[in-house]
């Protein structure tokens, strides 16, 4: 047994599946970090949470590196005398590399350091995506900072009322499908925005992330308030004899996944054709067609056949905007404000388009509120206009109840006024 | 307004308010000063936290600004 008796906690080490609680005992053992209680202490006060059922971390602090208004979150234990090791644990959220490529050297350097300067504990990543370091005490925060800088050539990330850290999936590095380079969307946009992102500018936090085509593997759409996704104007590039060898079962479909079991012969009417959710897409048995306009990037026919279907190429990205996790209304989804932009460096036009929301959200937020918030509050007619975009149907979901656009009242013939005697003469109450 | 003569009317309004209340949201500087630009603002108290006048307090999700020294501090976080 460690230093504190654990059976809840302990509960979660059975099962096939990788287990935190193993992860902290692991480092607790290894005892190479410079705090050498945190780990056992920590479980101790996880354990303590379970059986009160309410946490014992501390709301905050005043904490952090000189220059910097985030990266550091302070956090405080309520029972410090019981677990001395975590009364001071301090978060640290370092800027992941764009993709999270990593060489081994790397990611040891920083498991030394980190080891150095704090408990030895991570999560890699966070769910905004940085590298998160979890505790130490405040004196090591300016030499880890230092060291961290300095000898990594590595960067804090975002936290509190700043520009949250950004993130992009694999994009052109790995991926066939991508549209644009995601990767350097990213870094491009983390340069131009140090500032926001190291000091607070906002009413709350506002996060950019890149999808390079709507399989969104970063989830853009449902957790960033500014959500790029990669997609096409022209047509999908059709294979024909690529699609015969899918039917023939030459070609594997989904290259190759969910091959564990037998599915039977590939059926392209039932797997493909079929789901097609706008049903855009035909097969008569020797051709396959498709009709553009109507295809909504669903991307199942492109992941399932993706050596017969091909993205188009004439590529840039969707930008949509609005997506939250529930405080205050619920969880929202993006939504879609700019259907096409081009996504080249030095990508100055989507950095107009930023620059406008944010003096918007500046302007109008309330303290606290995201940005999709304040769209629902002051209505996306009025948001558009902020954005200098003209209504389209493209950004209405459902026609009647979610139309977004309305008419002014200088739009309408005789206004908002009319006579109601005039208007009841025709129709009844 | 100089950049100087706002500092000042940030540092009377905080200690005016300071027994009331030791930390306060971005938007609240803005209603201090509104006849400057609210990205102005932001970047004088931004630059008044590296000068030592002004302080950060952050939850993680949101982050308050007050003056230097005011409320709970870190070396108290362990008292009861």
């Amino acid at each position: 047994m460690g230093k504190h008796n654990t059976p809840m906690l302990d509960e979660l080490e059975k099962g096939p599946w990788p287990s935190f609680v193993s992860d902290i005992k692991q480092q607790a053992a290894k005892g190479k970090h410079i705090l050498k209680d945190a780990p056992e202490d920590l479980l101790g006060v996880m354990e303590l949470s379970y059986e009160d059922k309410v946490t014992h971390w501390k709301h905050g602090g005043i904490v952090g590196v000189f220059g910097y208004g985030g990266g550091i979150i302070g956090r405080y234990c309520d029972q410090p005398k019981m677990f001395p090791g975590v009364a001071h644990f301090h978060t640290v959220r370092v800027n992941q590399p764009s993709s999270k490529f990593y060489t081994t050297k790397f990611l040891r350097s920083l498991c030394d350091l980190w080891e150095h300067h704090g408990s030895g504990l991570t999560n890699m990543h966070g769910s905004t995506g940085d590298i998160v370091f979890l505790g130490t005490t405040t004196d090591h925060l300016e030499p880890l900072f230092f060291e961290m800088t300095h000898e990594l050539n590595q960067d804090l990330g975002g936290s509190g009322s700043n520009l949250r850290t950004p993130e992009c999936c694999l994009g052109q590095s790995r991926c066939e499908f991508a549209c644009y380079d995601t990767q350097e969307a990213c870094d491009n946009l983390t340069h131009e925005y140090q500032d926001e992102l190291h000091r607070p500018a906002f009413p709350y936090k506002f996060k950019f992330k890149f999808d390079g085509c709507p399989n969104g593997c970063v989830a853009s759409i449902a957790r960033s308030d500014m959500s790029f996704i990669g997609t096409w104007r022209d047509d999908i590039r059709i294979d024909q004899a690529a699609v015969k060898a899918y039917v023939g079962g030459e070609l594997a479909p989904n290259a190759g996944a969910y091959s564990g079991r037998d599915w039977g012969k590939f059926d392209i009417q039932k797997e493909v054709i079929d789901l097609c959710p706008t049903g855009c897409i035909r097969w008569d048995g020797s051709k396959l067609e498709i009709n553009n306009k109507e295809c909504v990037r669903c991307m199942h026919c492109l992941n399932v056949m993706p050596r017969a279907l091909r993205k188009g190429l004439d590529t840039g990205a969707s930008i949509l905007f609005g997506a939250k996790a529930p405080i205050l209304e619920g969880a929202q989804m993006a939504t879609l404000t700019v259907p096409f932009m081009k996504m080249e460096s030095p990508f100055d036009e989507a950095k107009e388009l930023v620059e406008k929301v944010w003096d918007w959200w500046m302007e109008e937020g309330k303290n606290r509120e995201r940005l999709g918030e304040l769209i629902q509050r002051k209505s996306f007619q009025e948001f558009l206009r902020i954005c200098e975009l003209d209504p389209d149907p493209r950004m209405v979901d459902e026609p009647r109840s979610n139309p977004y656009i309305f008419w002014k009242e200088e739009e309408v013939e005789g206004g908002w006024t009319r006579d109601i005697e005039a208007f009841r003469a025709k129709h009844q109450r | 307004m100089t950049e100087e003569e706002a500092k000042k009317l940030i540092l009377e309004t905080l200690q005016g308010k300071s027994k009331a209340k030791s930390k306060f949201y971005l938007k609240d500087f803005y209603a201090m000063i509104p006849d400057m630009k609210n990205r102005e603002v932001k970047n004088i108290v931004n630059r008044m936290v590296s000068e030592g006048l002004l302080e950060y307090w952050s939850s993680g999700s949101t982050t308050l600004i007050g003056l230097k020294g005011m409320g709970k501090q870190h070396g108290e976080e362990d008292e009861a």
